[in-house]
Formats: C-alpha cells, sequence, structure tokens
C-alpha cells in the first residue's frame, strides 16, 4: 500500500484553559472537525477549511485555526499544492474540483490601476451638498433622438410641442451601477437568495437568478430579478421569462469558462427539483452549448425568441467569459439584437468548477473590459448594447475603475456572499456550508437569518455606492455617465507599455 | 377577425415579427379564436412562442422558420411542410404536428407536450428533454434521426418507428451516439440498435410487454394524424423495439475529487 495522506491544511487548536465543554463547536461545525468524548472535545484538524464558523460562535474565543506548519520540503516548482493535486489524482483518477475564484498569482491590474482627482484648476465636488447621479440605464440606447412638432391650444393660444418620435427599447433602470451576479438557488441556499432579493430591492438595483429557476418566494421580488437562461434550461418556461426584469443568457462563466455545469444529485432536494422542473435526485446537467446555439446567428435567433416570448418588453443579455477574442464576441453580440453583454473575468466565482478552468482558462476583466469598450466604438455600435462587468470586483475603486474603463455597471457575486457570512473557504461545492449559504440541509440553511442578511448585503452596496459618489466629486464628476469609459482619469503604475496599451490608459506620470 | 373562430393570415413577404405580432392582434382583440391559419409561410421564425391558449390550433402552409412554438404552453400546430431548426425548443405544453421532417435540435430541452413528425429530424433531436410529474414531453418521429438523438436526455420519451410516408419499414436505423450523457428518460427505435451506435451513458434495455402499453397510444395518435392504415398501426403496435435507456442517473457523479483532503 503506498500511503496517501498528507499533512492537514490547518491546525484546529483549542485553549483547555477556556473552553467549558458547552459543545457549540461540535454543534456549528457541519464538516465534523470536533467531536464531544466525555469531558473532552477531540480534534479532526484534517476536515478543517477554516471556515472560521466555530472561531465566530466559540463563546469563550477559545478556538484557534491556523495554517498548519508541518512544512514539505520546500521547492519552488514542486510547491506543495502542486505535491497534494498529483498525490490526490493518482489516487483518485478524477477531475480536480474547486470553488470560489481563480487562485493563481497572476497580476491584479485593479491594484495597479490609480484614480484622478481635481486640485485647483478644475475644483473637486461635495456630493454632500451637490446631487451625484448614479442612475444607471442599462439597455439599447438610440443613435439619436428624433421629435415631431404637434400644434395643441392652450388657454386660446396655439403652442408647437416637442413630443418625442424615436421609439425607446426597454432599459432597466439601476439607482446605483452594482448588481448582484447570478448564482443559482441550488448552488445557493433559498434564504442566501431570499436575502439577496430583499436587499437589491430596497437599493433600487438587481439581482441575477442563476440557471435554477426561481423559487415562488422569490416571485414578490422579481421585478428586481434577472432571470437566466443557460444551457440546461432548467426551469424556464413562458412565465419565468415574462416574471423577471429582464433576461440573461448565459453562454459562458469567468470561472470555468467553455465548460457547462453539473449540479450534483444530492443537491436537488424537492424544493430544488421543483424550481428546475426535474425529478428529484437527479443530476442537473447543463452541457457546455447551448445545442440550439452553434453560431452568432444562432445566439441572435435566441435572443429574438425571448424577446418574442416576452413581446419585445424586456431586455436581454448575454453573459460571456472573458476570453482571449473577447472584442470580436461582444461585437458579435451587438448585431444580435441583445441589449446587454455581460463580460465574466477569470477572476469569476464559482460554487464548483474544474481547477484546471478556474485557475489556467480565460483572460483578466480589466483587459476585457477595456478591449470590448474600445471595439465596440470603433464598430460605432456601442450604444446599442451595454456592457456589465463581473468576476473579482471586491471594492467599490475596483466598480470606479471598471467603469472608467467602458463598464456600464458591475454584477458582484462573492463579495455579496461575504456580506452574507461567507469566508472564502472554498469548498461550496461540498453542500455542507457551515455559514447556511452554499447548502440545501435545512438544519444549516436555517442559520442564515434572511433580514439580517438582506441588511448587510444592502448596507455594502450603499457604502460602495456612497465611496462612487465621494471618488466622483473627487474627480470633478457629478454623474456616473461621465465616468464611463473615460480612461484619462485612470493611470498605470508599474504596468509595462504591452498592458498600458490592453487596457487603453497612461503610466502615472504623464 | 373579432369574432370569428377561424382566422387566416397571409404570410407572404411578411417579416417574422409582422407576423407574429398579426398573431398576438388576433389573440388579444378575438378570445373567441380556435383555429388561425396560416397561409404561404416561408421561413419566419417563433410562430406559436410562448402562447398559452389551450384551445388554439394553428395550421401552417409552407415551411416555418427556426424555433417554431418554442415556450408554447398549450396549442396545437399543425405544419403542412417541414420545420427548421429547432421546433418545439423548451416547449411546455400542446403538440406540433409536422406532415415532413423537422430540422436539426428539433423538441431541444422540451418540457411537456408532444411533436409528432412524419418524416425525418435532425442532429441532435430531443436533447436534453425533461420532465418533471405530469410534464412529460414526448417526441415521435416517423422516419429517421441523425447522430446525437436523445442527447443529455433527462427524461420523457422519443419514439423512433423508422417507416417511410406509406408504412413501408426503412431498414435499420444509421443514427450514432444515441442519448450520449442521457440521465433520464427513454428512447424506444423500431428495429435493431448496436451497441456501437449508442453514446457514453445509454445502455439498451430490455423491451417489455409494459413498454408496448406505453408507446401504443402515441402509434395510434401517430397514425391517425398521418392517415396511416390499420394494417400499417398493427404493424408498428407488435414490432420489435430497442429500448436505449440511461445507464444511471448520475453520469457524472463520478467525474470530480475534491480538492481538498
Amino acid at each position: 500500500m503506498i500511503p496517501s495522506a498528507v499533512p492537514p491544511k490547518f491546525k484546529v487548536e483549542i485553549d483547555r484553559e477556556k473552553c467549558m465543554l458547552c459543545g457549540r463547536c461540535v454543534e456549528e461545525c457541519s464538516w465534523g472537525v470536533y467531536r464531544k468524548e466525555r469531558d473532552r472535545i477531540v480534534i479532526y484538524s484534517n476536515r478543517c477549511g477554516a471556515c472560521q464558523r466555530c472561531v465566530v460562535m466559540c463563546p469563550r474565543n477559545a478556538i484557534t485555526v491556523r495554517e498548519n506548519t508541518t512544512c514539505w520540503r520546500s521547492h519552488p516548482l514542486w510547491t506543495a499544492e502542486v505535491r497534494e493535486d498529483i498525490i490526490n489524482q493518482s489516487k483518485t483518477g478524477r477531475v480536480l474540483l474547486s470553488a470560489t475564484g481563480n487562485a493563481m498569482d497572476y497580476p491584479i491590474y485593479f491594484d495597479r490601476i490609480v484614480l484622478d482627482a481635481c486640485q485647483v484648476t478644475n475644483p473637486p465636488i461635495d456630493p454632500l451638498r451637490e446631487p451625484m447621479e448614479l442612475r444607471t440605464y442599462i439597455g439599447k440606447k438610440p443613435k439619436k433622438l428624433e421629435f415631431e412638432f404637434v400644434e395643441e391650444e392652450v388657454d386660446g393660444k396655439k403652442i408647437k410641442k416637442a413630443k418625442l418620435k424615436t421609439k425607446i427599447a426597454p432599459n432597466l433602470k439601476l439607482e446605483t451601477p452594482i448588481m448582484i451576479a447570478h448564482m443559482s438557488y441550488g448552488a445557493l441556499s433559498l434564504n442566501a437568495h431570499l436575502a439577496m432579493a430583499k436587499a437589491v430591492k430596497e437599493c433600487g438595483t438587481y439581482m441575477g437568478s442563476g440557471e435554477g429557476g426561481l423559487h415562488r418566494a422569490l416571485y414578490p421580488y422579481a421585478d428586481h430579478i434577472i432571470t437566466q437562461v443557460a444551457s440546461g434550461r432548467f426551469g424556464v418556461d413562458v412565465d419565468y421569462l415574462n416574471r423577471g426584469a429582464a433576461i440573461e443568457i448565459k453562454i459562458g462563466q469567468g470561472a470555468k469558462p467553455g465548460i457547462g455545469g453539473h449540479l450534483p444529485g444530492e443537491k436537488v432536494t424537492a424544493e430544488v427539483s421543483m424550481t428546475r422542473m426535474i425529478p428529484e435526485g437527479t443530476d442537473a446537467i447543463s452541457p457546455a452549448p447551448h445545442h440550439d446555439i452553434y453560431s452568432i446567428e444562432d445566439l441572435a435567433q435566441l435572443v429574438r425568441s425571448l424577446k418574442e416570448a416576452t413581446r419585445w418588453k424586456k431586455p436581454v443579455f448575454v453573459k460571456i467569459a472573458a476570453v482571449h477574442n473577447v472584442a470580436a464576441i461582444a461585437n458579435g453580440i451587438a448585431t444580435s439584437d441583445a441589449d446587454a453583454v455581460v463580460i465574466d473575468g477569470f477572476r469569476g466565482g464559482t460554487g464548483a468548477a474544474p481547477k484546471v478552468f478556474r485557475d489556467h482558462v480565460g483572460i483578466p476583466l480589466e483587459m476585457a473590459i477595456a478591449a470590448v469598450d474600445e471595439r465596440l466604438r470603433e464598430e460605432g455600435v456601442r450604444n446599442e448594447i451595454s456592457i456589465i462587468a463581473s468576476g473579482g470586483i471586491r471594492s467599490s475603486a475596483d466598480v470606479f475603475k471598471a467603469i472608467a474603463l467602458g463598464a456600464d455597471a458591475v454584477y458582484i457575486g462573492t463579495a455579496a456572499l461575504i456580506a452574507l457570512g461567507c469566508r472564502v473557504c472554498g469548498r461550496c461545492y461540498t453542500g455542507q456550508c457551515a455559514w447556511g449559504i452554499a447548502t440545501q440541509k435545512p438544519e444549516l440553511v436555517e442559520r442564515l437569518d434572511v433580514e439580517e442578511g438582506a441588511r448587510r448585503v444592502a448596507n455594502l452596496i450603499k457604502a460602495w455606492t456612497l465611496e462612487l459618489k465621494e471618488l466622483l466629486g473627487a474627480a470633478g464628476i457629478n454623474a456616473i455617465e461621465s465616468l464611463r469609459g473615460n480612461r484619462d482619469r485612470l493611470r498605470g503604475v508599474g504596468l509595462n507599455e504591452v498592458e498600458l496599451k490592453a487596457l487603453g490608459i497612461k503610466h502615472a506620470g504623464f | 377577425m373579432e369574432n370569428e373562430e377561424v382566422v387566416v393570415i397571409d404570410a407572404k413577404d411578411m417579416n417574422y415579427r409582422e407576423l407574429n405580432e398579426k398573431i398576438h392582434e388576433v389573440l388579444n382583440k378575438n378570445p373567441r379564436v380556435k383555429k388561425i391559419i396560416l397561409k404561404n409561410v416561408l421561413g419566419q421564425r417563433y410562430i406559436g412562442n410562448g402562447i398559452r391558449k389551450k384551445d388554439l390550433t394553428i395550421e401552417i402552409y409552407g415551411v416555418p422558420g427556426g424555433d417554431l412554438g418554442m415556450f408554447m404552453s398549450g396549442p396545437t400546430i399543425i405544419v403542412y411542410g417541414n420545420t427548421e431548426h429547432a421546433p418545439g425548443n423548451t416547449m411546455d405544453d400542446g403538440k406540433i404536428i409536422i406532415h415532413g421532417s423537422g430540422g436539426d435540435v428539433t423538441g431541444h430541452s422540451m418540457r411537456g407536450g408532444k411533436i409528432f413528425v412524419r418524416d425525418d429530424v435532425g442532429y441532435r433531436s430531443g436533447i436534453h428533454m425533461k420532465e418533471y410529474k405530469d410534464k412529460f414531453p414526448v417526441l415521435v418521429i416517423g422516419g429517421r434521426a441523425k447522430d446525437f438523438l436523445g442527447e443529455y436526455m433527462a427524461g420523457g420519451m422519443i419514439l423512433v418507428l423508422n417507416i417511410d410516408r406509406e408504412g413501408r419499414d426503412l431498414g435499420k436505423i444509421r443514427g450514432r451516439m444515441i442519448g450520449t450523457g442521457i440521465h433520464g428518460g427513454s428512447i424506444y427505435i423500431r428495429g435493431e440498435v448496436d451497441e456501437y451506435q449508442l453514446g457514453v451513458a445509454a445502455d439498451i434495455k430490455e423491451f417489455t410487454e409494459e413498454d408496448r402499453e406505453k408507446i401504443k397510444g402515441y402509434i395510434e395518435e401517430f397514425c391517425n394524424y398521418f392517415n396511416l392504415n390499420e394494417r400499417v398501426k398493427e404493424k408498428l403496435i407488435n414490432s420489435k423495439y430497442t429500448k436505449i435507456a440511461p445507464v444511471s442517473k448520475r453520469p457524472f457523479g463520478k467525474l470530480y475529487t475534491p480538492d481538498l483532503r
């Protein structure tokens, strides 16, 4: 026998002086790290993923989780992780499954871009005393407006009144350019979905349903939900399409470009099966492509079909992963009658993706936004389609930079989950989430308080919105419209010429 | 067209949006309408898309364009001609009867209702059909199907009768990759099918008398729509069928290993 055990990643310690043997840790840990044995808590550190549930819930603050220091002989190429993965795969012969976003050490361009502020020549604006317009409309904008002048009699006088002749396509009205990304019910718990739905409604923004249909408990918030149509077509019928505020066709996901998804049968509970409209306990398989879309013309056919099903009243978005030819693809989408293109960068999160895809496929969001915005402008179709950026947006600064690079709005995913309690332990696909977020187990789901969760997510969106206003004011801009694609307000720090060219920005000092 | 039960629309030179808008106008203005006859249809897409009216028949003369009856929930569409790409796409309920052939991905992601195709269907037909409780999609093909029939199938039934218009046998089917990734539902093909014609996750199961009972009603319905005589009907009912069903409900259950220990 070849032993395949490797040292645990984390070491869990209980301060026995502080511990009063209340057993809270045993109860809280859904991973089975703790077991109570007479007057002692036994610890299985190898099961710990550092989700911190026990640390936070221990009434005596007696628990410490630290990285295990049992060392591997260090090597710059054969890292501990590489060796662990090989041991795992040589034992199982299977595909490595992972969660959250890209965990490789690629450059984070957002952190190499700095913002501008006004000094003397052009005064900054104080958002406390002057209105800052963050309202954003997602959808097609007309190239020009045409009016007709109608003569009307008012108080015996003939007056010519201007009436808008141009038909305006349906747009989504956002009070802040921050939306919550598509994460399905099934991957997430109902309480997580409800909390986010309440929050977006309160904030005047929207969330995505993900590809899992819409649970009936979310119907009251449906006017703030963008329904998703993905390759599995789960939960999709004409009522679902008409219920939401907009429809999004998911072609790809930043965390796993080019592949579909499998919701494992054990997560297809009675409720999930009802919303997805599939039998309980079967795998919910979303194929890699939409099998009715093998070309850009086929995509246009689906976009228009969805518009027909909703009598051309709902905007239709198309979400793609940021890949090498993202600009050309987005341009194709712009000609398909779609109202927005969602670009999901390679740092986009996931509940489950093959590690090799999560870490190696796709391109940085920052460059994808810049390339798409640039190309759509060149082609003269930027007004035809809005750009929504997603994948690894961590702060209001990231939002600001994404918009200045060319996006209309952003989606946040992991950030919203962190607001709900997520500690990014990266084990969403096990369905054991101790915080009640990525699980369907009722005893775990009930840990997530919907009202409190909603308040926290709303707080996060509001806090970022405030910061965006401050940043805009400092830049001497009073409307987010004037920031969009305004790359002159960005400067690179420590980037080379090629990177600066790809981002369409100057280096600091110029 | 205010109060008539039958409305005729001449679709000659009409754009698809105009035609579909006309259909919706009829439905809105005239709740009594039972039948809409579309003449000179030539490639107009999305006919019947998302329509919910159960007691409505749409008769189409000509060749409708892609996504015929997509998201449709209730009506019956009868096509006197062939159909393009994806008739019955994500259909919810109702019937599509095609007096001709269906294009590729006929019945794509169908969730309920029935499709009867007199002749052949293209590649990937019945792909990802799925059932839930009383929703049970059925695709009946008179002739033959191209490769990847019932790929990723998650529920419902596909029945391939393997006959020509007069009811004569077409011989052994040639399609390959049948039921690739199938994890629910069943495919019945009249005649022999070899193992090599199946895709990953599909398996040949014993065709029992119970199965025969299950398909009998659909065969009768098929013969009825396409005027096939009693002799052909009896032959079809009493023929030997190959039943193809999933190896497991979880074809990808053993694909992954967690990035944990």
